[in-house]
């Protein structure tokens, strides 16, 4: 189980995060909403221990990530914004320094390699180095090192950013896939895709949760007027987005 | 030996590889043994002088440090925030310490390579004459500790900044205060007026007082110690300023 409790950071001129508490708990896929700037990526750059909150707490599993950083740590696998990786190395080579960092060698790093290229795909071009490669390939190197461990919690920060939409499917496949018995958070701007894949949402303006429930909650609480223009259950998602971020904005 | 280094030496063995994979270790390289070159024989005189040793060789290695070794620091930590990747290493399960330490280690290491192939010059001036073979090795030692303070200085201003060039010009100037801080020109203008033992603070700050001394042949534990702490304190300071702007 992730505990956020209390969690704010303020940056020089405004409140990133402001006293943002929530817990998600093993099974749940938690979708992260919100507008450009609400607070999402800083939300999770405290919960993967990049950032320091300016007060409040995140435990990971009872291993709080300030103080006991590397245990919880461990059990995270973190997909930053724009799966950022080293552009000088080959696929292979940087999967098996990921594998290395986790604690995996011989046999069985190159057992849980080969098993996460084959999971997301990327077997054709694993001697090709990470820089000659299209952008949906990059991405898909992004999330192989953060399952590579099989890890209790995985943290997608727009997974499916910049992929086509055969692409997305993929991952989204590979995200359900993952789901069983984990902990994932994935923010996103596209709303199908949390009526899709996720078991609850929440949405975030100004660093603070404005909504928090099932998408079907959700979409049941869309303005009437709107709702009845938007038949699919992605549109009347819409439809509620605008409704509790549009006056924030 | 897994306790006390943690993930450093996984983080050295990609840091040193990245420096294979792309032409940098070579140019680095090659640059290094040119330049030296050109120092020893024409600048330094090596024949002329008719002595079998290795001064004008080492003489020189300050003020060739002085603009190779930040090239070779200034992408350390810049390009880990240029492209992202440090929100990727810093959210592994690793000590800052085991990076800034793996980071810096890679870079040493190459900077030793490009020093052992200067090796010709050493079996040329025993091929010449009788040169005192400790000596030269000291000044190696010497030589090498003194190219680990400037990237230690290095890895610290590249943490600075995500463009590597800004690093690249911060570095040299640091490094340019602590080279000439022992120099004739600086300690001059200091002699006339200040008292001496501020001169002298000023003096051993130098890492050419403290190279000269072990380039021919002393080695003294305090000019070691010198270039360990000089090197510690960096690092650390590096570690301390990443820390404090990975965020922005």
């Amino acid at each position: 189980m992730i505990e956020i409790s209390h969690v704010t950071r303020k940056f020089e001129h405004f409140t990133a995060v402001d006293d943002l508490s929530f817990s998600v708990s093993e099974g749940e896929v938690l979708g992260f909403l919100g507008p450009n700037g609400a607070g999402k990526s800083t939300t999770m750059k405290i919960i993967t221990g990049f950032l320091a909150p300016t007060s409040g707490t995140v435990t990971i599993d009872g291993h709080d990530i300030r103080t006991d950083p590397l245990a919880a740590k461990q059990l995270i696998g973190y997909l930053p914004e724009g799966a950022p990786s080293y552009p000088d190395m080959t696929v292979l080579g940087f999967l098996e320094f990921i594998a290395q960092i986790r604690g995996f060698s011989g046999k069985e790093m190159q057992q849980r390699v080969e098993k996460v290229l084959n999971d997301v795909d990327l077997s054709s071009v694993c001697e090709q180095t990470i820089d000659t490669l299209s952008k949906g390939f990059k991405r898909r190197v992004g999330l192989a090192q953060a399952i590579l461990h099989d890890p209790k919690v995985l943290i997608l920060d727009e997974p499916t950013d910049g992929l086509d939409p055969n692409q997305k499917h993929q991952v989204r496949q590979l995200i359900r896939n993952l789901a069983k018995d984990k902990i994932v958070i994935v923010s996103t701007h596209i709303l199908e895709e949390v009526s899709a894949v996720c078991t609850r949402a929440i949405i975030i303006a100004n660093g603070r949760i404005v909504a928090d429930g099932t998408p079907n909650e959700l979409e049941a609480q869309a303005p009437v007027t709107e709702a009845a223009e938007m038949p699919t259950a992605p549109g009347r998602l819409e439809a509620f987005f605008r409704s509790v971020t549009a006056q924030e904005a | 030996m897994d306790s006390l280094f943690g993930k450093t030496g996984i983080i050295f063995k990609r840091e040193l590889m990245a420096y294979f994979s792309t032409p940098l270790a070579y140019v680095f390289i090659v640059i290094f043994l040119v330049m030296n070159g050109i120092f020893t024989f024409d600048l330094g005189g090596f024949f002329i002088r008719g002595q079998a040793d290795l001064q004008p060789f080492f003489n020189f290695h300050p003020w060739l440090y002085l603009f190779m070794i930040p090239a070779l620091a200034m992408g350390l930590w810049s390009d880990e925030r240029k492209t992202g990747t440090i929100e990727l290493l810093m959210t592994l399960p690793i000590k800052l310490r085991d990076a800034v330490l793996g980071k810096f280690l890679a870079a040493w290491v190459l900077s030793g390579v490009a020093l052992l192939l200067t090796f010709p010059i050493w079996i040329t001036v025993n091929y010449l004459g009788n040169p005192d073979n400790g000596v030269i090795l000291a000044a190696y030692i010497g030589s090498w500790l003194m190219a680990g303070g400037f990237l230690a200085i290095g890895s610290c201003m590249s943490a600075m900044t995500r463009n590597a060039v800004i690093a690249f010009i911060l570095t040299v100037a640091i490094c340019f205060a602590f080279v000439a801080s022992g120099s004739a020109i600086v300690l001059n203008a200091f002699s006339g007026w200040a008292p001496e033992f501020l001169t002298n603070a000023i003096a051993s700050l130098s890492f050419l007082t403290h190279f000269d001394a072990i380039s021919k042949g002393v080695l003294d534990i305090r000019d070691m110690l010198f270039f360990a702490a000089v090197i510690g304190a960096w690092l650390l300071a590096s570690a301390i300023v990443i820390e404090i702007k990975k965020a922005n």
